[in-house]
């Protein structure tokens, strides 16, 4: 597990980040969320050890992070870059090697990469010679080069088309299977809440929540149920304890301290008309987003 | 995180690998070979054959003489004599354009002898003909003024054109680098420090390989055409360049790294690089326009970055005093360590900054 300790970080007079903790777990997807310039960028930078805190400490399984550590990570940055006129495989094998592995295997694991990635090109193509698509490969190959037990990756969907966001996935999942800590920030929303065991959000540069998505719904809001009937639902505003968020007609979106409240309102309901459909309402991350970057 | 961790590459080991990456790619890149290949062979042929040049832009002239007149022009070198009987045969020829001049007697002559021509007669027939005075030379191996100034020229060409493209190599390396982005992957791996070391090393040993190669060709081409000019009293002034070049060199190129880790697009490079080339540019023009003034000289070669064709100048013309080139090298190296301390410094705030371009102010101060 990667801690990330009362962190803070200013570049000359602003402040970016604020006594910002939290954990990465192991063998857990943790998703990274937070508006542009909210500080995430600057978080990851600081785990790779590519900037240095302020103040705060990151640990791993409870010990200081060590070179050590931050080398057995493997890192993709939200600009993606690699050497434009350099052979995709001798590029692996120079980054390879920055981590102590020896030409003979960085070559060895580079070229398996690419075939578990299915590169369409030659290794020996200069990287700029091959589609974008196939560049992105090369770019996740670059990251897991040197075997990493952990990833850190800044927007690894983004500009993306489907079939690579699927294949990105792919990779994410079987890593974090493997029993490897492993966060990324994203700004797609839909595709974090498929994805996370766990969510951290950040706005300028504080944490305001983490857990998982589960937790942070309980946390953060009064549980939802939707209800459709035959007649209309109006009186649903004047019932005690539930908050009407959205009506239309013989439809009813509310909020209720609990179930047993909103079976009340069920009960009632029955009383008037027939009821067609009566449902708990999963709040969808990205008003939960907005509700905890806004309050 | 509970496995193993792997090992990061330590300082030197990594070092290396950037030194070895950034050689490598230019001895792959053609346009770099062919221009170190192109250079080396045109400047060996050049000198090479400078011993016969002479000979290939010379001619023959004719020239008419009486035999009481052929014996004078006996032994010029590049004179053809074509007899003839009497002074008016002799200025038909010339008047026909037949010869270029006529040797005949004259007593009225203190030499005894007259030449006419047509319009001018060859100078080397008059300056053999002429009266010497008898000349004794003091000190025949004083510094010719005009070899002082081609080693001047020469040498600053040497360290001027090194660096500046040796300096442009390393800041599109340190450019490109930054414009693609992986600079941050490798700062994951490694150190700004590591990167910049790096690219210093091994700019200083392609541009000394470069330098070497060339030299090598030169001395071969000065060895096949006898040339002693090159070969002869240059060696001390030589000893003194070396040195004083490599420290030089890392200097520059490490400011040069240093202006490129400012800017995030290779167009706005000029405008941070050129206050590096001004610092290399202007000495250089003060070294060649007063070769020949000693105060100003002395003071050049006390200037870190007019010192390495200074010093080996004023060693040349016998000007310096032992210990000189010595407080002139110690001055270099430690101008060169506060530029390496700076240097690093500006690459370890910059290189990671995108956007518009930091000015020198800017890049000190964060």
């Amino acid at each position: 597990m990667i801690t990330l300790d009362s962190i803070s970080r200013s570049f000359g007079d602003k402040q970016v980040l604020h006594d910002l903790s939290f954990d990465i777990g192991d063998g857990r997807m943790t998703g990274f969320v937070g508006s542009n310039g909210s500080g995430k960028t600057t978080t990851m930078r600081i785990l790779l050890g590519v900037l240095a805190v302020d103040r705060g400490r990151i640990t791993v399984d409870g010990e200081p992070i060590t070179p050590g550590h931050r080398s057995a990570i493997g890192y993709m940055p939200e600009e993606r870059g690699l050497y434009p006129k350099m052979p995709i495989i001798d590029q692996l094998v120079y980054l390879a090697r920055f981590h102590g592995l020896t030409r003979r295997a960085a070559k060895a694991r580079g070229l398996e990469l690419l075939e578990q990635l299915e590169l369409r090109g030659e290794p020996t193509d200069t990287l700029e010679s091959v589609s974008l698509g196939n560049q992105q490969k090369v770019q996740i190959a670059a990251a897991l080069i040197h075997d990493p037990q952990a990833l850190v990756l800044d927007e690894p969907f983004s500009g993306l088309d489907p079939a690579a966001v699927e294949r990105t996935l792919d990779v994410l999942t079987s890593f974090a299977a493997s029993g490897a800590p492993v966060l990324f920030s994203s700004h797609q929303l839909d595709l974090v809440e498929r994805l996370v065991d766990d969510l951290v959000i950040i706005n300028d540069g504080r944490l305001v929540a983490a857990g998982t998505t589960e937790e942070l719904r309980r946390q953060r809001s009064l549980p939802e149920w939707t209800l459709q009937a035959d007649a209309d639902l109006g009186w649903v505003r004047g019932v005690p304890a539930v908050s009407v968020v959205e009506l239309d007609g013989n439809w009813v979106r509310f909020t209720a301290p609990d179930s047993a409240a909103a079976e009340a309102v069920l009960r009632q309901a029955l009383s008037v008309s027939s009821v067609s459909s009566f449902a708990p309402h999963e709040v969808a991350l990205n008003r939960l987003f907005q509700e905890v970057t806004q309050s | 995180m509970s496995r193993a961790v792997t090992h990061r590459a330590g300082f030197t080991t990594a070092m290396g690998l950037v030194i070895e990456r950034e050689i490598m790619v230019r001895l792959k890149s053609k346009a770099f070979m062919i221009s170190t290949i192109l250079s080396i062979v045109i400047l060996g042929v050049l000198v090479g054959v400078s011993g016969t040049l002479p000979t290939l832009f010379s001619s023959t002239d004719k020239v008419a003489v009486t035999s009481a007149s052929a014996q004078a022009v006996a032994g010029i070198e590049d004179i053809e004599p074509i007899e003839v009987d009497d002074a008016d045969e002799a200025k038909a020829l010339i008047t026909a354009e037949e010869v270029e001049a006529a040797v005949l007697e004259s007593p009225n002559s203190p030499t005894g002898l007259a030449v006419l021509s047509l319009r001018s007669a060859p100078e080397s027939l008059i300056a053999s003909l002429s009266l010497t005075p008898e000349v004794e030379l003091l000190d025949p191996d004083a510094p010719d003024p005009t070899l002082t100034y081609f080693i001047g020229l020469g040498l600053g060409l040497v360290f001027f054109m090194a660096a500046m493209t040796f300096g442009n190599t390393i800041a599109s390396s340190v450019v490109e680098e930054k414009q693609s982005r992986i600079v941050e992957i490798l700062l994951a791996s490694t150190s700004a420090r590591v990167l910049m070391f790096g690219k210093v090393i091994a700019c200083t040993v392609l541009a000394f390989a470069q330098i070497g190669l060339t030299a090598v060709a030169v001395l071969t081409g000065a060895a096949i055409s006898g040339n002693d000019l090159v070969l002869g009293k240059v060696v001390e002034p030589i000893a003194w360049f070396v040195p004083l070049f490599v420290v030089g060199f890392v200097m520059v190129a490490a400011l040069y790294a240093a202006a490129a880790s400012m800017v995030s697009r290779t167009e706005d490079l000029a405008s941070t690089s050129t206050p590096i080339m001004m610092l290399i540019f202007l000495p250089y023009m003060g070294v060649i326009i007063f070769s020949s003034n000693e105060t100003v000289m002395a003071v050049l070669s006390y200037i870190p970055f007019s010192a390495a064709v200074a010093v080996p100048m004023r060693v040349f013309l016998g000007t310096i005093a032992w210990w000189e080139p010595l407080v002139s090298l110690l001055i270099l190296i430690v101008t060169t360590l506060l530029a390496l301390l700076l240097a690093t410094r500006i690459f370890e705030r910059s290189i990671l900054k995108s956007g518009p371009k930091l000015t020198w102010g800017q890049a000190l101060k964060r």
